[in-house]
Protein backbone atom coordinates (compact mmCIF):
# COMPACT_ATOMS: atom_id res chain seq x y z
CA UNK A 1 0.00 0.00 0.00
CA UNK A 2 1.68 3.34 -1.04
CA UNK A 3 2.12 5.71 1.42
CA UNK A 4 0.23 8.64 -0.07
CA UNK A 5 3.62 11.64 0.31
CA UNK A 6 4.04 14.32 -2.02
CA UNK A 7 6.49 16.71 -2.17
CA UNK A 8 5.63 20.49 -2.06
CA UNK A 9 6.77 20.65 -5.53
CA UNK A 10 4.36 18.01 -6.57
CA UNK A 11 1.64 19.78 -4.97
CA UNK A 12 2.30 23.30 -6.42
CA UNK A 13 2.76 21.64 -9.69
CA UNK A 14 -0.50 19.42 -9.10
CA UNK A 15 -2.66 22.88 -8.13
CA UNK A 16 -0.80 24.93 -10.03
CA UNK A 17 -3.69 24.55 -12.76
CA UNK A 18 -6.06 25.88 -10.05
CA UNK A 19 -4.26 28.81 -10.05
CA UNK A 20 -3.53 27.34 -6.10
CA UNK A 21 0.34 27.62 -4.34
CA UNK A 22 1.30 25.40 -1.56
CA UNK A 23 1.52 26.28 1.54
CA UNK A 24 4.70 25.49 3.45
CA UNK A 25 2.96 25.05 7.07
CA UNK A 26 -0.56 23.76 6.14
CA UNK A 27 0.57 20.05 6.47
CA UNK A 28 -2.14 17.38 7.19
CA UNK A 29 -0.61 13.66 7.75
CA UNK A 30 -2.87 11.52 5.47
CA UNK A 31 -0.21 9.48 4.37
CA UNK A 32 -0.97 6.04 4.58
CA UNK A 33 -4.76 6.54 4.06
CA UNK A 34 -5.46 7.54 0.62
CA UNK A 35 -3.89 6.45 -2.66
CA UNK A 36 -3.65 7.37 -5.90
CA UNK A 37 -6.80 7.61 -6.65
CA UNK A 38 -7.97 10.42 -4.40
CA UNK A 39 -5.47 12.45 -6.34
CA UNK A 40 -7.39 11.60 -8.98
CA UNK A 41 -10.71 12.88 -7.59
CA UNK A 42 -8.85 16.00 -6.48
CA UNK A 43 -7.35 16.76 -10.09
CA UNK A 44 -11.39 16.32 -11.52
CA UNK A 45 -11.94 19.71 -9.16
CA UNK A 46 -11.83 22.91 -11.53
CA UNK A 47 -14.36 26.06 -11.01
CA UNK A 48 -17.44 24.83 -12.52
CA UNK A 49 -17.18 22.39 -9.59
CA UNK A 50 -14.85 24.02 -6.87
CA UNK A 51 -15.77 21.79 -3.58
CA UNK A 52 -15.85 18.61 -5.93
CA UNK A 53 -13.74 17.07 -3.73
CA UNK A 54 -15.07 17.37 -0.01
CA UNK A 55 -18.55 16.67 -1.82
CA UNK A 56 -17.39 13.27 -3.06
CA UNK A 57 -15.79 12.14 0.19
CA UNK A 58 -19.48 14.04 1.97
CA UNK A 59 -21.21 11.03 -0.09
CA UNK A 60 -18.76 8.35 0.45
CA UNK A 61 -19.11 8.86 4.60
CA UNK A 62 -22.89 9.07 3.95
CA UNK A 63 -22.85 6.03 2.07
CA UNK A 64 -20.45 3.99 4.21
CA UNK A 65 -21.86 4.85 7.21
CA UNK A 66 -25.25 2.88 5.74
CA UNK A 67 -23.60 0.07 5.07
CA UNK A 68 -21.29 -0.27 8.33
CA UNK A 69 -24.62 -0.37 9.90
CA UNK A 70 -26.32 -2.71 7.15
CA UNK A 71 -23.46 -4.85 8.13
CA UNK A 72 -23.83 -4.67 11.39
CA UNK A 73 -27.41 -5.55 11.68
CA UNK A 74 -26.12 -8.20 9.26
CA UNK A 75 -23.77 -9.68 11.51
CA UNK A 76 -26.21 -10.16 14.77
CA UNK A 77 -29.14 -11.08 12.77
CA UNK A 78 -27.97 -13.29 10.15
CA UNK A 79 -25.48 -15.43 11.86
CA UNK A 80 -22.58 -17.17 9.74
CA UNK A 81 -24.52 -15.88 6.33
CA UNK A 82 -21.21 -15.13 4.52
CA UNK A 83 -22.91 -14.49 1.64
CA UNK A 84 -24.72 -11.51 2.56
CA UNK A 85 -21.96 -9.98 5.07
CA UNK A 86 -19.60 -10.07 1.56
CA UNK A 87 -22.23 -9.12 -0.38
CA UNK A 88 -22.84 -5.79 2.00
CA UNK A 89 -18.98 -5.51 2.14
CA UNK A 90 -18.31 -5.83 -1.61
CA UNK A 91 -20.14 -2.62 -1.88
CA UNK A 92 -18.22 -1.25 0.98
CA UNK A 93 -14.88 -1.61 -0.64
CA UNK A 94 -15.83 -0.45 -4.14
CA UNK A 95 -17.07 2.74 -2.42
CA UNK A 96 -13.35 2.98 -0.64
CA UNK A 97 -12.04 1.72 -3.51
CA UNK A 98 -13.67 5.07 -5.88
CA UNK A 99 -12.28 7.75 -3.53
CA UNK A 100 -8.96 5.62 -2.80
CA UNK A 101 -9.32 4.79 0.55
CA UNK A 102 -6.95 2.21 0.71
CA UNK A 103 -6.27 1.41 4.47
CA UNK A 104 -10.42 0.88 5.11
CA UNK A 105 -10.34 -1.06 1.73
CA UNK A 106 -7.20 -3.39 2.82
CA UNK A 107 -9.79 -4.39 5.82
CA UNK A 108 -12.46 -4.66 3.75
CA UNK A 109 -10.83 -7.38 1.82
CA UNK A 110 -9.41 -9.15 5.06
CA UNK A 111 -13.18 -9.17 6.06
CA UNK A 112 -14.02 -10.41 2.23
CA UNK A 113 -10.78 -13.29 2.83
CA UNK A 114 -12.61 -14.29 6.49
CA UNK A 115 -16.23 -14.49 4.33
CA UNK A 116 -14.59 -17.21 1.67
CA UNK A 117 -12.86 -19.23 4.75
CA UNK A 118 -16.05 -19.04 6.53
CA UNK A 119 -14.54 -17.59 9.57
CA UNK A 120 -17.06 -15.52 11.55
CA UNK A 121 -14.70 -14.63 14.41
CA UNK A 122 -11.76 -13.58 11.41
CA UNK A 123 -15.18 -11.61 10.55
CA UNK A 124 -15.91 -9.51 13.60
CA UNK A 125 -12.25 -8.60 13.58
CA UNK A 126 -11.81 -7.79 10.60
CA UNK A 127 -15.20 -5.35 10.84
CA UNK A 128 -13.92 -4.19 14.13
CA UNK A 129 -10.59 -3.15 11.73
CA UNK A 130 -12.79 -2.04 9.26
CA UNK A 131 -14.77 0.79 11.80
CA UNK A 132 -11.62 2.14 13.09
CA UNK A 133 -9.99 2.86 10.28
CA UNK A 134 -13.83 4.28 8.78
CA UNK A 135 -13.21 6.67 11.74
CA UNK A 136 -9.56 7.51 10.77
CA UNK A 137 -9.96 7.85 7.93
CA UNK A 138 -13.07 10.85 8.73
CA UNK A 139 -10.69 12.43 11.15
CA UNK A 140 -8.26 12.92 8.53
CA UNK A 141 -10.19 14.42 5.94
CA UNK A 142 -12.49 16.57 8.16
CA UNK A 143 -8.84 17.99 9.53
CA UNK A 144 -7.78 17.77 5.93
CA UNK A 145 -10.70 20.07 4.36
CA UNK A 146 -10.55 22.47 7.34
CA UNK A 147 -7.28 23.59 6.57
CA UNK A 148 -8.24 23.64 2.93
CA UNK A 149 -11.25 25.84 3.50
CA UNK A 150 -8.71 28.13 5.76
CA UNK A 151 -6.02 28.24 2.94
CA UNK A 152 -8.85 29.92 0.60
CA UNK A 153 -8.12 30.09 -3.13
CA UNK A 154 -4.57 31.65 -2.66
CA UNK A 155 -3.54 28.04 -0.82
CA UNK A 156 -4.12 24.99 -0.08
CA UNK A 157 -3.03 22.16 2.47
CA UNK A 158 -0.22 20.00 1.51
CA UNK A 159 0.21 16.33 2.70
CA UNK A 160 3.35 15.74 4.07
CA UNK A 161 6.65 15.80 2.21
CA UNK B 1 -7.54 16.84 -20.35
CA UNK B 2 -8.77 17.08 -24.53
CA UNK B 3 -12.78 17.20 -24.55
CA UNK B 4 -14.43 15.10 -27.09
CA UNK B 5 -15.38 16.45 -29.98
CA UNK B 6 -19.41 17.55 -30.11
CA UNK B 7 -22.02 16.03 -31.64
CA UNK B 8 -24.50 17.78 -34.66
CA UNK B 9 -24.22 21.70 -34.23
CA UNK B 10 -20.51 20.94 -31.82
CA UNK B 11 -22.70 20.46 -28.85
CA UNK B 12 -21.35 17.69 -26.30
CA UNK B 13 -22.23 14.34 -26.53
CA UNK B 14 -24.88 12.89 -24.12
CA UNK B 15 -23.85 10.12 -21.80
CA UNK B 16 -26.01 8.40 -19.30
CA UNK B 17 -24.16 7.35 -16.36
CA UNK B 18 -25.73 4.01 -14.24
CA UNK B 19 -24.19 3.38 -10.79
CA UNK B 20 -26.54 2.80 -7.83
CA UNK B 21 -23.63 3.75 -6.02
CA UNK B 22 -23.67 7.68 -5.33
CA UNK B 23 -19.86 7.86 -4.59
CA UNK B 24 -19.29 6.08 -8.21
CA UNK B 25 -21.82 8.27 -9.80
CA UNK B 26 -20.39 11.66 -8.69
CA UNK B 27 -16.61 10.45 -9.88
CA UNK B 28 -18.01 9.10 -13.01
CA UNK B 29 -19.87 11.92 -14.08
CA UNK B 30 -17.18 13.92 -13.02
CA UNK B 31 -14.87 12.39 -14.98
CA UNK B 32 -17.38 12.80 -17.71
CA UNK B 33 -18.00 16.00 -17.32
CA UNK B 34 -13.84 16.98 -17.45
CA UNK B 35 -14.17 15.55 -20.51
CA UNK B 36 -16.82 18.07 -21.79
CA UNK B 37 -19.54 15.74 -22.04
CA UNK B 38 -22.96 16.45 -20.88
CA UNK B 39 -24.00 14.16 -17.93
CA UNK B 40 -27.26 12.66 -16.73
CA UNK B 41 -26.77 10.57 -13.92
CA UNK B 42 -29.36 8.13 -12.72
CA UNK B 43 -29.51 5.53 -9.79
CA UNK B 44 -30.71 2.11 -11.56
CA UNK B 45 -31.52 0.25 -14.71
CA UNK B 46 -34.98 1.13 -14.60
CA UNK B 47 -34.61 4.99 -14.42
CA UNK B 48 -32.50 4.76 -17.48
CA UNK B 49 -35.05 3.14 -19.32
CA UNK B 50 -37.40 5.22 -18.30
CA UNK B 51 -35.00 8.17 -19.43
CA UNK B 52 -34.13 6.76 -22.52
CA UNK B 53 -37.89 6.67 -23.51
CA UNK B 54 -37.64 10.74 -23.34
CA UNK B 55 -34.05 11.30 -24.48
CA UNK B 56 -33.41 11.33 -27.79
CA UNK B 57 -30.12 12.30 -28.08
CA UNK B 58 -28.09 10.24 -25.75
CA UNK B 59 -24.56 9.38 -27.51
CA UNK B 60 -23.36 6.48 -25.21
CA UNK B 61 -23.88 4.51 -21.86
CA UNK B 62 -22.24 3.97 -19.36
CA UNK B 63 -23.01 1.39 -16.78
CA UNK B 64 -22.15 -0.41 -13.22
CA UNK B 65 -22.46 -3.84 -13.98
CA UNK B 66 -23.76 -4.97 -9.69
CA UNK B 67 -26.93 -3.04 -9.74
CA UNK B 68 -29.75 -4.36 -7.41
CA UNK B 69 -33.11 -5.46 -9.54
CA UNK B 70 -31.40 -4.79 -12.52
CA UNK B 71 -27.93 -5.43 -13.48
CA UNK B 72 -26.05 -3.12 -16.10
CA UNK B 73 -25.66 -6.83 -18.21
CA UNK B 74 -29.64 -6.96 -18.42
CA UNK B 75 -29.91 -2.98 -18.99
CA UNK B 76 -27.10 -3.92 -22.20
CA UNK B 77 -29.78 -6.56 -23.16
CA UNK B 78 -32.44 -4.33 -22.91
CA UNK B 79 -30.76 -1.61 -24.76
CA UNK B 80 -29.78 -3.71 -27.49
CA UNK B 81 -33.34 -5.61 -27.71
CA UNK B 82 -34.93 -2.00 -28.65
CA UNK B 83 -34.68 -1.37 -31.96
CA UNK B 84 -34.69 2.49 -31.08
CA UNK B 85 -31.97 2.06 -28.11
CA UNK B 86 -29.94 -0.74 -30.26
CA UNK B 87 -27.28 1.72 -31.93
CA UNK B 88 -26.22 3.43 -28.30
CA UNK B 89 -22.73 2.42 -27.61
CA UNK B 90 -22.87 0.66 -23.99
CA UNK B 91 -19.92 0.69 -21.61
CA UNK B 92 -19.83 -1.87 -18.52
CA UNK B 93 -18.07 -0.89 -15.54
CA UNK B 94 -16.96 -3.71 -12.69
CA UNK B 95 -14.70 -3.47 -9.51
CA UNK B 96 -14.35 -7.11 -9.81
CA UNK B 97 -12.06 -8.62 -12.82
CA UNK B 98 -14.02 -11.75 -14.03
CA UNK B 99 -13.09 -12.82 -17.25
CA UNK B 100 -16.33 -14.84 -18.06
CA UNK B 101 -18.85 -11.05 -16.94
CA UNK B 102 -16.13 -9.37 -19.22
CA UNK B 103 -17.03 -11.90 -22.48
CA UNK B 104 -20.13 -12.10 -21.61
CA UNK B 105 -20.70 -8.45 -21.41
CA UNK B 106 -18.76 -7.86 -24.93
CA UNK B 107 -20.63 -10.88 -26.74
CA UNK B 108 -24.16 -9.29 -26.07
CA UNK B 109 -22.79 -5.77 -27.44
CA UNK B 110 -21.06 -3.66 -25.01
CA UNK B 111 -18.28 -1.33 -26.86
CA UNK B 112 -16.14 -1.64 -23.64
CA UNK B 113 -16.00 -3.48 -20.06
CA UNK B 114 -14.03 -1.06 -17.49
CA UNK B 115 -12.66 -1.72 -14.37
CA UNK B 116 -13.19 0.67 -11.42
CA UNK B 117 -12.36 2.80 -9.83
CA UNK B 118 -12.62 4.27 -13.71
CA UNK B 119 -9.75 6.49 -14.60
CA UNK B 120 -10.03 9.96 -16.64
CA UNK B 121 -7.29 8.10 -18.85
CA UNK B 122 -10.31 5.35 -18.94
CA UNK B 123 -13.03 7.72 -21.23
CA UNK B 124 -10.37 9.20 -22.98
CA UNK B 125 -9.62 6.44 -24.90
CA UNK B 126 -13.50 5.88 -25.44
CA UNK B 127 -13.86 8.87 -26.74
CA UNK B 128 -12.11 8.19 -29.69
CA UNK B 129 -13.03 4.76 -30.15
CA UNK B 130 -16.86 4.55 -29.31
CA UNK B 131 -17.76 7.97 -30.30
CA UNK B 132 -17.29 8.22 -33.93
Amino acid sequence: MRNLRLSSHSRRAALGDRGRRAHPDEVVAVGGYLDEQFCQVEDLQDDASPNFTEEVVTLFFKDSARLISNIEQALEKYPKDFSRWDAYMQQLKGSCSSIGASRMKSECMSFRDCCGQGNPEGCMRSFQKVKREHGALRQKLEAYFQLVRQAGPAGAATRPV
Amino acid sequence: MAGCKGGLGGEAPHVLAVDDSSVDRAVIAGILRSSKFRVTAVDSGKRALELLGTEPNVSMIITDYWMPEMTGFELLKKVKESSSLKEIPVVIMSSENVPTRISRCLEEGAEDFLLKPVRPSDVSRLCSRVLR
